[in-house]
């Protein structure tokens, strides 16, 4: 068991949990993520780490189906079924001279500890983040931390500019400084479109894929995605890739599955909640909480 | 050995083989419960019988543990059936295990005299009986523990070659934890072999006899990431590591169409069934690809493939075909496996190579394009080499395709062990005799140095792991 310390809404159904985890915490590096088992009858599921201390690591959370629900009623002093990691190789981190790092909705979270580690290295770090709504955005002040600009886009125009995160890219790529790299992590369809309007002008562009996994160690091939017309394995080969040579029609494809079966659990769950649900969804504080 | 056998050779060559009580097909097809239901003592007396006691007891070098095969038989004629189990236990820690999932036809069983001119006694049957006989009689005879070493090793993966070393090296007296990636302990026994194959209670049982033996076991670390070969032989305090990850990375076909929804790989397939339980969902929370009612394909002809096509038929396919590019007399899986297949409504669709997988406008697999073989001269293998048919073309309908024709060593443990050797297919480079790798301490076995093989085959190499690894801390030679 995996005891968790801190639990708490950063916005509606987006969670941050740190949990006790101190052999994962230890080798963690950008762009790592864990997999999870929430209790005994549960599925394992890739989450990727968004900060971590001496002791312990940092997820944040969406839910959406079953697993991810089922997580987000768990509080500090709770515990999850099983922990593994750090799965995936890290992010790459180099000098490329502006970084342009993109945030779709909870994409941030884990483009956060990359975009430091970016930073870090001497980048100068323009971040790009995305919400369909206010309500929605998470980690803003902790980008502006660090960043040298913060460009904050909504869906419905309720903060930041109204519009898309490849709006804000568009201008940048044609400004008289474009950037030199761009990270990329949210929907499959932002990434993808990310990915269009850095392919002409040639400018390195890296996403971090999500397909559907089991072990997280290479040996079921259930997250094998095309990249560059080659079968590779999110799991060891990932999950970053390069954007201008991912396949997103066919990871769009696979990660549609299991639409019926998750469908049927998220269903089932919301006519028999289990007992230890404790909805705090009232207390949640959006994006105004700093990570570990 | 005293030979407690009345009967006189001839007599004893009269007595048929036994058979052994099964489910009934139709019943075991819509069932994961064990299809073979073990022998009763009546009848393994009576099968016990047949042994001929031979003086040259080739069954012994048949095994590739060297399970005393004649003495535990006396043993089991004596009634002495726990005493069985602890003979075999000298030799084999997972009785229960072996005694089911073996090509014994291949081994201890081919080498048997009787076999020559008749059935070979049915050793595999006789070593599962003893083994659950002692199970269920909750007296399970552990071997002594030698006084404590102060030497620690590290074993990576639980699987047989893990548990067979951990087994014999912590009787020797020194300090084993095993450290297992996944969030339960057992390997493939867990993760690859079905349930009605192998009962996941007996692996369970048997681990718990290791614990109990004083292995200190730890899920859900994954060496490589979590905790480095460098790190458990350094700040760790381990004295000697003995790496026995499997063969874990699953080799595609690399044709058009593979990533389709509805291909998987055998490693995918069974994972989600045997270690998630998703033929239970929703009650388990894994989904599977809901096979009801489809076409379901399976491609390849070993153990692996069998044990996908059969699960298949479990999950309520409609039809499960083996694809398999040889004929049946050149499939690798065990004799038993393809008949209770048979028996299950398997179809054996033989030389036949799929070349595309086939889907619809969502990305959906909708058929597999094939083509027809005829066997050529003799390969590497020994196998008659398959060549395609000109024109022979043609396209199964399927809904569900899965991939079994084998792996690649798993690339975790060796890319963060610069030092390590590994040969061009990713399987770590090891001494056959002693295990030893290129790095000192470093022992390696199983099928992550010989690629996919037999559980016994690991077990036997985890054996052999243990002699060295005993020997390396005892002498502190390299």
């Amino acid at each position: 068991m995996y005891r968790i310390i801190e639990a708490r809404f950063l916005a509606p159904e987006v969670k941050l949990f740190r949990l006790e985890a101190p052999d994962i915490a230890r080798k963690q590096q950008a762009g790592q993520f864990v997999i999870v088992r929430v209790h005994d009858h549960g599925e394992r599921i890739p989450l990727t780490i968004a900060a971590s201390d001496a002791t312990t690591v940092t997820l944040i959370v969406q839910g959406i189906g079953k697993t991810t629900r089922l997580l987000n009623t768990l509080e500090a002093g709770d515990a999850v079924r099983d922990l593994v990691g750090p799965l995936g190789k890290p992010s790459e981190i180099h000098y490329y001279g502006t970084a342009v790092v993109i945030g779709g909705g909870v994409g941030t979270a884990i483009a956060y500890p990359t975009a430091k580690a970016l930073k870090y290295a001497g980048n100068r770090v323009i971040a790009i983040l995305g919400a369909r709504t206010r309500d929605l955005l998470i980690l803003e002040a902790e980008m502006r931390e660090f960043c040298d600009e913060v460009r904050v886009t909504t869906d419905d125009g309720s903060y930041g500019v109204k519009g898309l995160v490849t709006d804000q890219l568009e201008a940048l790529v044609n400004s008289p400084t474009p950037p030199d790299f761009v990270l990329a992590i949210g929907p499959i369809p932002m990434m993808r479109a990310v990915a269009e309007v850095t392919r002409a002008p040639g400018i390195q562009t890296v996403v971090s894929l999500n397909p559907i996994m089991v072990d997280g160690t290479g040996m079921c091939g259930g997250c094998r995605v095309v990249v560059d017309g080659r079968s590779q394995f999110a799991c060891v080969d990932g999950p970053e890739f390069d954007a201008h040579q991912v396949d997103f029609k066919i990871l769009s494809a696979r990660n549609a599955m299991y639409r019926a079966a998750e469908q049927q659990a998220l269903a089932d769950l919301n006519q028999h909640p289990p007992e230890l649900h404790r909805c705090r969804l009232a207390d949640a504080q959006p994006g105004a909480v700093t990570p570990p | 050995m005293t030979n407690n056998n009345p009967l006189p050779p001839k007599e004893r060559m009269k007595i048929p083989r036994q058979r052994m009580p099964e489910q009934a097909s139709a019943e075991r097809r819509v069932n994961f419960a064990e299809v073979n239901l073990g022998l009763s003592a009546a009848l393994a007396h009576q099968e016990a019988l047949r042994c001929l006691h031979c003086k040259s007891h080739h069954c012994f070098t048949g095994c590739p543990v060297g399970v005393k095969v004649k003495d535990f038989i006396e043993l089991v004629l004596a009634g002495d059936f726990l005493g069985a189990a602890a003979k075999i236990r000298e030799d084999n820690v997972l009785p229960a295990v072996t005694g089911r999932v073996c090509p014994q036809e291949e081994q201890c069983e081919g080498c048997c005299v009787l076999g020559k001119n008749g059935e070979p006694l049915a050793i595999g049957y006789l070593e599962r009986f003893v083994a659950d006989y002692e199970r269920q009689s909750g007296r399970v005879g552990l071997p002594p523990r030698a006084p404590l070493t102060g030497k620690r090793v590290a074993v990576i993966g639980s699987g047989p070659a893990g548990l067979s070393a951990a087994g014999d090296l912590v009787q020797r007296g020194h300090e084993v934890t095993v450290f297992e990636a996944l969030h339960e302990l057992g390997g493939v026994l867990i993760y690859g072999i079905p349930e009605f194959r192998l009962p996941k209670d007996i692996v369970r049982q048997e681990v718990e006899n290791l614990t109990r033996m004083g292995v200190e076991f730890r899920t859900n670390v994954v060496v490589g990431r979590t905790v480095t070969v460098d790190e458990l032989l350094g700040e760790r305090g381990y004295h000697a590591v003995f790496i026995a990850t499997g063969a874990g990375l699953p080799v595609f076909l690399n044709i058009p169409g593979e990533h389709l929804c509805g291909v998987y790989s055998a490693n995918e397939f069974l994972t989600r069934v045997n270690l998630m339980k998703a033929n239970q969902f929703p009650a388990y929370d894994q989904p599977i690809y809901d096979c009801r009612g489809k076409d379901v394909a399976v491609i390849g002809g070993g153990n692996t493939a069998l044990d996908a096509v059969r699960t298949a038929v479990r999950l309520g396919a409609k039809t499960a075909s083996i694809a398999y590019r040889r004929s049946e007399v050149e499939m690798p899986a065990r004799v038993e496996e393809v008949k209770h297949a048979r028996e299950e409504g398997v179809q054996f669709v033989m030389l036949t190579n799929p070349t595309e997988f086939l889907g619809d406008d969502r990305g959906w697999l909708t058929g597999m394009k094939c083509q027809q073989m005829e066997l050529g001269a003799p390969d590497k293998s020994g196998r008659r080499r398959p060549v395609p048919r000109a024109g022979s073309d043609f396209v199964m309908p399927v809904q569900v395709a899965v991939v079994a024709i084998g792996n690649q060593g798993n690339p975790l443990v060796q890319s963060a062990t610069p030092d390590l050797r590994t040969n061009p297919l990713g399987y770590i480079e090891a001494d056959p005799d002693c295990l030893k790798t290129s790095k000192r301490a470093v022992f390696a076995g199983g099928d992550i140095v010989t690629g996919g093989a037999t559980v016994i085959l690991a077990m036997g190499a985890g054996r052999r792991a243990a002699q060295a690894i005993h020997d390396y801390l005892s002498h502190g030679t390299w």
